[in-house]
């Protein structure tokens, strides 16, 4: 009988395909210690890394991710990882993440803690500041010497996308061009 | 891609050029493998030996830039012996298109070329035009001036004496690979082109993959399983990022973003959209009205009425190309006040590092959102510069890694899979939703209350997801909704929706205000029946061709091939009985297989359309009519090269501007550089130089030399090594392989120095960029950098001069 490999590991089986052991799957006994695994809540993801959109399911234990590995489900992947997808757990858990919002004031040699609160506030108004300073309603034409409505801002300027969502590539170009922002570009550009 | 990942096992034939699947999409190579169990040729083309090229069939050696000699000799190849799908080019090509008598071709210009503007006149490409407004045309394909003749006309010149020449491929190497892949025209032979940056990123880019779709047509290898023209992307979400208008000339959904000559939205409506006189032409593209306002309404809603053209005066409107490069000249001139990076790195990314990074500098203030420091928000503390110097405000924002939160991404494929959130955040990290959620509801508060430029697009902005944000109700309304109750005919019943119903299709979208949907491609993604991007059902077609159709979901409409219309003929027969992408039912008057490239019934019925749907001839284009640079590729050599250029006497290509920073002279910068990546790092190296597993693997920048030049420079393996360029120096470790070799020019041997370019002074692991060493000089189509080809020089010893 086919058995997939995750119900293999999450002990789905009740066939004598394991005659052998005298326990069900993911259960200690006497040759081999329980699996890490079992019981775990899991969620699946996509690699962040490629483009060949690997599936992934994560294992969560206490709130921290404890295992990933490849989505045998996925048509895609069936399972496999590169050395990078296979690497994400350690995305997940480093204590080089960042965590708190940081800020460096002009000439500061060195970062200072803020609260989320404190920053978004303060980049408002810098974003209103710059735009006010710079929106540009109207552009008089060079070449033809007429005037046109172009409603836009050349004082701020947004790049990135290629590692967001596609719910946030979208509210962040809604968002830049309301601001009248035309600056926008990303990795795709490059 | 016009095709997908698991749709390579059905290939005969997959010929990897400027890219390397085996290294930076590894998973790909099981369908690539699965493809070879069943006697398909692997076929590599790469300055390097590759992990790819060691699994590949056939191994051909190219010096960088010399693609459109390599693709146009095949295209010659092709020609000569007689090995195109000549009823497929006939029918679904421009082939027998007539063009007009002012364009011509002669000693590397095309006609005609005005010195004032250092442009081309596109008016002496065009169609020559019947009484009834369509191309004239010669289904005999033998008249002088029909596109046929004037494409072999064309690469005549590119025999393969000449084209060995240039590339410094071997001629052996040259004829097994054009015998092999050429051989991929017979109907019943599916033939795939893969290609990456390799082939992007040059001054003549564009032309390259021009070069590699028209070599598909004429094999016809474009629609068909096992075939088309795939670029493997290089990040989890570019092609979702670049779907949803995030590059300065689109909108969502690849509509052009206005310019200031777009006065009114109906003015440029009327000129944008295109019009075709050919009553078999499908011409997609005149729909965009309805996707336009559909967007407009999605982001004023209410407010964007038909009275007001729907806000269209919101949009801002661009007076030029603002590129990348573009945008940072500007910050490096002190133009830019504010910079905003969402998991982007320009102090990495982009070329001529140095700059990218001095011009950081200039700006008022830069917010950065990512998951650790990175070489652009640590830059003010960079080593070499003193921070007093430095007045830039930095936020850097703690941001939310993939397991952190929900939402959905886009493979090369154009597979839009859902993923979820496993755990919070580490600390006070956000996701990027989140952030931008409150950069836009902050700002609407602060102009609502205090007003200051032009509020309007602001404050009546629509924006309503909900405290956390609701990444659901994006989806949605990225998908769209009706915006009042409507009845719509479907063939013989009427279906009925109710203000707020998700739109199914985008064929229901609207240019009346009464539907909203912030992509058009991405209409029936998330439709009453929920969200199609989460659906796990990995059953494949009965054809076993690797669709899976409910698996995830893919745009547009959940096809899986593009443009599978051609992969029958007129009657609707598959040409390629074993590969039956779509098959119509005579019986059931209706396509089975794919989602079909356009529902009309099969060409030779009276409501037959053309496959191109995309195109307003509805054929695709051998001869293109809109780059800038010309109708037909054309080899140039890149502006850094130790090489004339032997096909003609214009040395690069005409409309790329030089800039100051470059150097030809090969006593300074003797050797070809090129850069590229591997498989344990990825892209500006933030997400992979702080995981231990992958720095144990890669710990170090090296660059990659030949034992030749090794020898001769007394380098040997793991010594320091300084590689220099007009734009700048970088130290490295050597590794000296016999993976790379030399290139043969004009009797000379010229070497090459190849290295990723992954590190950078930030994270656990640090080292010198490659792209300190490269050069903004760009593309015109499509303003990307040349990464690829630049000249250098490489001495033994750490110190910097």
């Amino acid at each position: 009988m086919k058995i997939s490999r995750r119900q293999f590991l999450i002990g789905g089986l009740t066939t004598t395909g394991m005659a052998a052991s005298k326990n069900p799957a993911g259960a200690a006994s006497s040759d081999s210690p329980e699996l890490r695994i079992k019981g775990l809540k899991t969620t699946t993801t996509i690699c962040p890394f490629c483009a060949v959109g690997c599936g992934m399911i994560v294992y969560v234990k206490e709130g921290k991710v404890v295992n990933i590995e490849g989505d045998d489900l996925s048509p895609i992947n069936q399972g496999a990882l590169c050395s990078k997808g296979e690497a994400l757990f350690q995305v997940a858990n480093n204590n080089r993440r960042l965590q708190k919002p940081m800020y460096r004031a002009p000439g500061s040699d060195r970062w200072e803690e803020k609260s989320w609160d404190w920053v978004l506030d303060r980049i408002a108004k810098r974003m209103k500041e710059t735009r006010d300073s710079t929106f540009m309603p109207k552009e008089l034409n060079k070449k033809d010497g007429k005037e046109y409505t172009v409603n836009r801002t050349e004082g701020l300027a947004i790049l990135g996308g290629a590692s967001l969502d596609n719910e946030e590539c979208y509210l962040l170009g809604k968002f830049a061009r309301s601001v009248g922002i035309v600056y926008l570009e990303h990795q795709a550009r490059l | 891609m016009t095709n997908h990942w698991n749709d390579l096992k059905n290939s005969d034939c997959i010929m990897a050029i400027g890219c390397n699947p085996a290294e930076n999409h590894p998973v790909s190579f099981k369908w690539i493998e699965a493809a070879k169990e069943k006697g398909a040729i692997l076929i590599a083309v790469d300055p390097r030996f590759t992990r790819t090229a060691s699994k590949a069939d056939i191994y051909a050696h190219i010096r960088p830039g010399t693609d459109i000699a390599f693709i146009g000799g095949l295209i010659n190849y092709a020609l000569q012996n007689n090995l195109i799908h000549k009823e497929y080019v006939r029918e679904y090509t421009n082939a027998p298109f007539i063009i007009v008598e002012k364009f011509d071709f002669n000693e590397g210009m095309f006609g005609k070329w005005d010195d004032n503007e250092k442009a081309y006149d596109m008016n002496a490409w065009a169609y020559a035009i019947d009484e009834s407004g369509r191309a004239r045309r010669d289904p005999t394909l033998k008249d002088p001036r029909c596109v046929f003749q004037l494409l072999k006309k064309h690469y005549s010149r590119y025999d393969v004496e000449t084209v060995c020449a240039v590339t410094g491929t071997k001629k052996d190497d040259y004829l097994r690979v054009a015998q092999t892949f050429c051989g991929t025209g017979r109907p019943d032979r599916a033939g795939t082109i893969l290609y990456a940056m390799g082939i992007t990123q040059s001054t003549h880019g564009t032309q390259n993959v021009r070069a590699v779709a028209m070599l598909q047509m004429l094999l016809g290898n474009i629609g068909i399983a096992g075939g088309g023209v795939n670029a493997l992307r290089g990040e989890s979400n570019v092609q979702g990022s670049t779907d949803h208008g995030l590059l300065f000339h689109q909108l969502p959904g690849y509509l052009p973003s206005p310019e200031y000559s777009d006065a009114t939205l109906e003015a440029t409506l009327t000129k944008r959209l295109p019009k075709t006189n050919e009553p078999k032409s499908a011409n997609w593209w005149q729909h965009g009205g309805k996707y336009a306002i559909s967007l407009l309404k999605a982001w004023w809603g209410q407010d964007a009425t038909a009275e007001n053209g729907f806000c269209y005066d919101y949009l801002p409107k661009r007076s030029g190309n603002y590129s990348y490069i573009y945008v940072m000249r500007k910050v490096l001139q002190g133009h830019v006040e504010g910079l905003v990076c969402m998991g982007m790195n320009p102090a990495m990314g982009g070329p001529n590092s140095l700059k990218e990074r001095e011009a950081l500098g200039r700006l008022k203030w830069l917010v950065t959102a990512d998951l650790w420091e990175t070489e652009t928000s640590i830059f003010w503390k960079r080593p070499g510069v003193n921070p007093k110097d430095i007045n830039t405000e930095v936020f850097m924002l703690p941001a939310a890694a993939s397991t952190e939160k929900e939402g959905s991404i886009t493979n090369s494929g154009r597979w839009a899979q859902w993923r979820y959130k496993a755990v919070e955040s580490p600390g006070e990290a956000k996701s990027d939703l989140w952030i931008i959620d409150q950069f836009s509801t902050r700002l609407k508060a602060v102009y609502a209350k205090e007003g200051g430029a032009f509020p309007d697009p602001i404050v009546k902005l629509a924006w309503d997801y909900g405290h956390e944000p609701d990444v659901h109700r994006v989806a949605r309304e990225i998908n769209g909704y009706f915006t009042r109750d409507t009845s719509v005919k479907e063939k013989d019943k009427t279906l009925e929706f109710k203000a707020g119903d998700q739109v199914p299709s985008f064929t229901y979208l609207s240019d009346d205000g009464s539907t909203v949907s912030g992509c058009w491609i991405y209409c029936g993604s998330y439709t009453r029946e929920g969200n199609m991007m989460a659906r796990r059902d990995p059953t494949d077609l009965p054809n076993g061709l690797g669709i899976h159709p409910k698996w995830a979901w893919a745009w547009p409409a959940n096809r899986r091939i593009l443009y599978n219309r051609a992969s029958v003929n007129r009657a609707g027969e598959p040409f390629d009985p074993k590969r039956p992408v779509i098959v119509w039912n005579q019986v059931e008057k209706q396509w089975q297989g794919d989602v079909p490239d356009g529902g009309a019934p099969p060409l030779n019925d009276d409501k037959g359309t053309y496959p191109i749907i995309m195109n307003p001839e509805g054929v695709g284009r051998l001869y293109a009519l809109t780059l800038r640079d010309g109708p037909f590729p054309e080899h140039y050599e890149p502006v850094e090269s130790p090489a004339r250029n032997l096909l003609s006497r214009v040395q690069h290509n005409p409309l790329v501007k030089v800039t100051s920073d470059i150097e030809v002279d090969l006593d300074k910068y003797p050797y070809v550089g090129t850069t590229y990546r591997v498989t344990e790092h990825w892209q500006a190296g933030a997400m992979t130089r702080s995981l231990p597993w992958l720095v144990e693997l890669v710990p170090n920048m090296f660059v990659e030399i030949s034992q030749s030049l090794a020898k001769s420079k007394g380098i040997r393996n793991g010594d320091r090594v300084r590689v220099s360029t007009e734009r700048g120096s970088l130290e490295a470790f050597a590794l000296v392989t016999a993976r790379i070799k030399p290139f043969i020019v004009e009797g000379r041997s010229i070497e090459q120095v190849g290295m990723p370019w992954h590190f950078g002074y930030a994270g656990m692991a640090t080292g010198d960029s490659a792209n300190i060493l490269t050069s903004a000089v760009e593309s015109p189509d499509s303003s990307i950098p040349e990464y690829k080809a630049f000249l250098c020089n490489i001495e033994k010893g750490g110190k910097r001069p």
